[in-house]
């Protein structure tokens, strides 16, 4: 397994390079299985690409890809078998690692008293396969914000110490996807334990597979595989060179935190507003954002009361709700908000952008509001 | 340690009344067939008249409220009500946004009376359907069309222990997102009204792959005029967008200004 620590994931192994033949994708799944693993990943639902259960590789899109663009998501047929021929969909890994849902503890009533009792549910082993690098990046920052400061979330830990990681690098730059302009794809350089490039077409389809951690290397042992030859190396390149070129969008990063810090008064905030509809929709799909609320219930005997913890989302009033109403009551303040922390403030607090160019925001968004378009009016606006 | 309830020196008295309505949030309450002990046991069923002839004497601790107001006689009938409750909660979208009856409120309602009834003289109704929050002061209000009965138990919840209920004034979308459930407008290019409706029904619409038909009313700043461009864009004429507004919560502010901007 890699180690949480992003600079840990280049353990000390014999980094190798092989080929893998499709049908060896559908034996890892299965030797994983066997250790115990539940296998995730891409696979289609209502017409889009989620992540879910794979009980073997017929349960990828296979032969699918998708057209994104602001607020609007397809899916096509590729006219090939490629099973990682698409971009990111609406769902990310930190479903997995952050439910959306999760039950911290209950109290019942014991006479005077009452007694606690913690959630201790078994956390499932996942295997993660399929994550992109854009992905390996949101993952490496969701890892400061629940694990690396001075309070550990147990829950996260217990779920990411134990994942394997199957990245797959690009060979299809999705319509919304920046990943070049936060490098952050679209190769893996980090955080996986073995990393894929699907190579399709002229009658051959293979999988370059490097291997990135001591484990990764490990389960080669029971996977059919040959050593890499060098025009196998040179046309994964090619094609990961291609994707970057591809790129449909780019976000200029240079100085973006006091360019965001010295325009709080900018008149595209209120242009902004004007189109969002403080729907949460960029922050549900952000594989990033990490905001949470605690409720507390009761049933209506009062003998049993429960404190959860779902999402929450800085575009609701409820969000910053002090002591006699909300901080942000406009559309305007809560778009600043979520952007400038997002661009910026994350910076500050992390030492990372909180921004890794999946896109997501920009697909899923509702009325298609374009993080990297709303970040250039803002340079522009000062030329 | 404090025990989590203080014991109660009686039991509450709730009472639930109708005015113009279908019955169907009172009906969420009988259909609490697993809670129902529970909330009998909670709370004395002091007035409830779907459920029970028996009546048990005013004031009440707690009230709710089906229905809009639609006649004098109503109007009359709500400021009792509100006398004799100490709380008084709205359920559903005829208390708290008039019903689907307030589309007469965008017309004369003479004319509808003229249309509809042989002897119209024996019609006795106000030319609008209000939502009791126009007619008497509310302490809170359920929305949704029909409520989901399990936010009305967690609003009983609430107001036994004296804490705010957790019902959430935010998008569908959120629903939608906590699901799992892929964007209908987004992937689909369905037109939905979930980014400015308030949740509270899980989302049910999108996971049957239909756009949010806004049943629980607008959530909490809704944009309904960006919404409204967006649905022009995925080719829906005025009249469908006015219509998309106009239905069980068409009288609240923003669904009301956002349909007759569309109106022609």
């Amino acid at each position: 397994m890699t180690t949480v620590n992003g600079d840990m994931t280049e353990q000390l192994h014999d980094k190798r390079t092989v080929v893998i033949e499709p049908a060896g994708l559908d034996r890892l799944i299965e030797v994983l299985s066997r250790q115990g693993y539940e296998v995730v990943g891409p696979t289609l639902r209502d017409g889009a690409i989620i992540y879910d259960r794979l009980a073997s590789t017929a349960d990828l899109p296979v032969g699918w890809t998708d057209e994104q663009g602001p607020g609007t998501y397809r899916l096509r047929r590729r006219g090939d078998n490629a099973l990682f021929g698409y971009a990111v969909g609406p769902h990310s890994w930190k479903k997995f690692l952050f439910p959306p849902a999760l039950t911290l503890w209950r109290a019942r009533q014991a006479g005077e008293s009452f007694e606690m009792e913690a959630e201790t549910a078994a956390e499932p082993r996942y295997v993660f396969f399929g994550v992109r690098p854009c992905e390996l990046q949101a993952m490496e920052i969701q890892d400061r914000v629940f694990m690396k400061g001075a309070h550990i979330d147990p829950s996260y830990r217990s779920r990411r110490e134990n994942i394997f990681v199957v990245a797959v690098n690009c060979g299809h730059a999705g319509g919304t996807c920046f990943c070049v302009s936060m490098q952050t794809g679209p190769r893996a350089t980090f955080g996986h334990d073995l990393a894929l490039t699907e190579v399709v077409g002229n009658g051959s389809h293979y999988f370059v597979v490097e291997t990135g951690s001591g484990a990764g290397a490990e389960i080669l042992d029971d996977i059919p595989h040959r050593e890499a030859r060098d025009e196998e190396i040179a046309a994964a390149d090619r094609l990961l060179c291609d994707t970057a070129g591809r790129m449909s969008r780019e976000l200029e990063t240079n100085g973006i935190r006091d360019l965001l810090y010295r325009n709080y008064e900018n008149p595209r905030w209120d242009d902004v507003a004007g189109r969002c509809l403080t729907c949460a929709n960029c922050t549900f799909v952000c594989p990033t954002c990490f905001c949470h609320t605690v409720e507390d219930v009761t049933d209506l005997d009062g003998r049993h009361a429960e404190r959860r913890r779902p999402w929450d989302f800085c575009f609701t009033a409820d969000f910053s709700y002090l002591h006699g109403g909300s901080v942000r009551s406009s559309a305007k303040s809560r778009y600043r908000q979520w952007m400038t922390h997002k661009l910026a403030a994350w910076i500050d607090q992390f030492g990372t952008s909180g921004c890794v160019g999946c896109g997501r925001c920009i697909t899923w968004c509702p009325v298609g509001i374009d993080i990297t378009e709303e970040a250039r009016a803002i340079r522009e606006s000062e030329r | 340690m404090m025990a989590l309830v203080a014991e109660p020196k009686r039991k509450p008295k709730l009472a639930v009344w109708k005015f113009a309505s279908c019955d169907g949030c009172q009906l969420s309450l009988l259909d609490c067939e697993d809670e129902l002990l529970a909330v009998a046991g909670a709370v004395e069923i002091a007035y409830f008249m779907e459920a029970s002839r028996s009546v048990v004497k005013g004031p009440y601790d707690l009230s709710l409220v089906e229905g809009s107001i639609t006649t004098p006689h109503d109007a009359e009938r709500i400021r009792e009500v509100r006398r004799v409750s100490r709380h008084l909660v709205t359920i559903g979208a005829c208390a708290t946004a008039g019903g689907i009856q307030a589309l007469r409120n965008f017309k004369d309602v003479n004319d509808f009376i003229a249309m509809v009834y042989a002897v119209p003289q024996y019609i006795d109704t106000l030319v609008q359907s209000t939502p009791v929050s126009a007619n008497v002061p509310v302490d809170y209000e359920l929305q949704g069309c029909p409520i989901n009965k399990k936010q009305l138990l967690e609003v009983i919840g609430a107001f036994l222990f004296g804490r705010r209920p957790v019902v959430p004034p935010h998008s569908v979308c959120i629903e939608c997102k906590t699901r799992g459930t892929v964007c209908v407008m987004v992937a689909h290019g369905t037109p939905c009204l979930g980014p400015v409706t308030h949740a509270g029904c899980n989302a049910l619409c999108p996971a049957y792959h239909r756009g949010c038909y806004g049943c629980y009313g607008p959530k909490e700043t809704p944009n309904t005029a960006s919404l409204s461009r967006w649905f022009g864009g995925l080719g829906m004429g005025e009249d469908d967008i006015a219509r998309a507004f106009r239905t069980f919560n068409a009288w609240t502010e923003p669904f009301r200004k956002e349909s007759t901007a569309h109106e022609r």
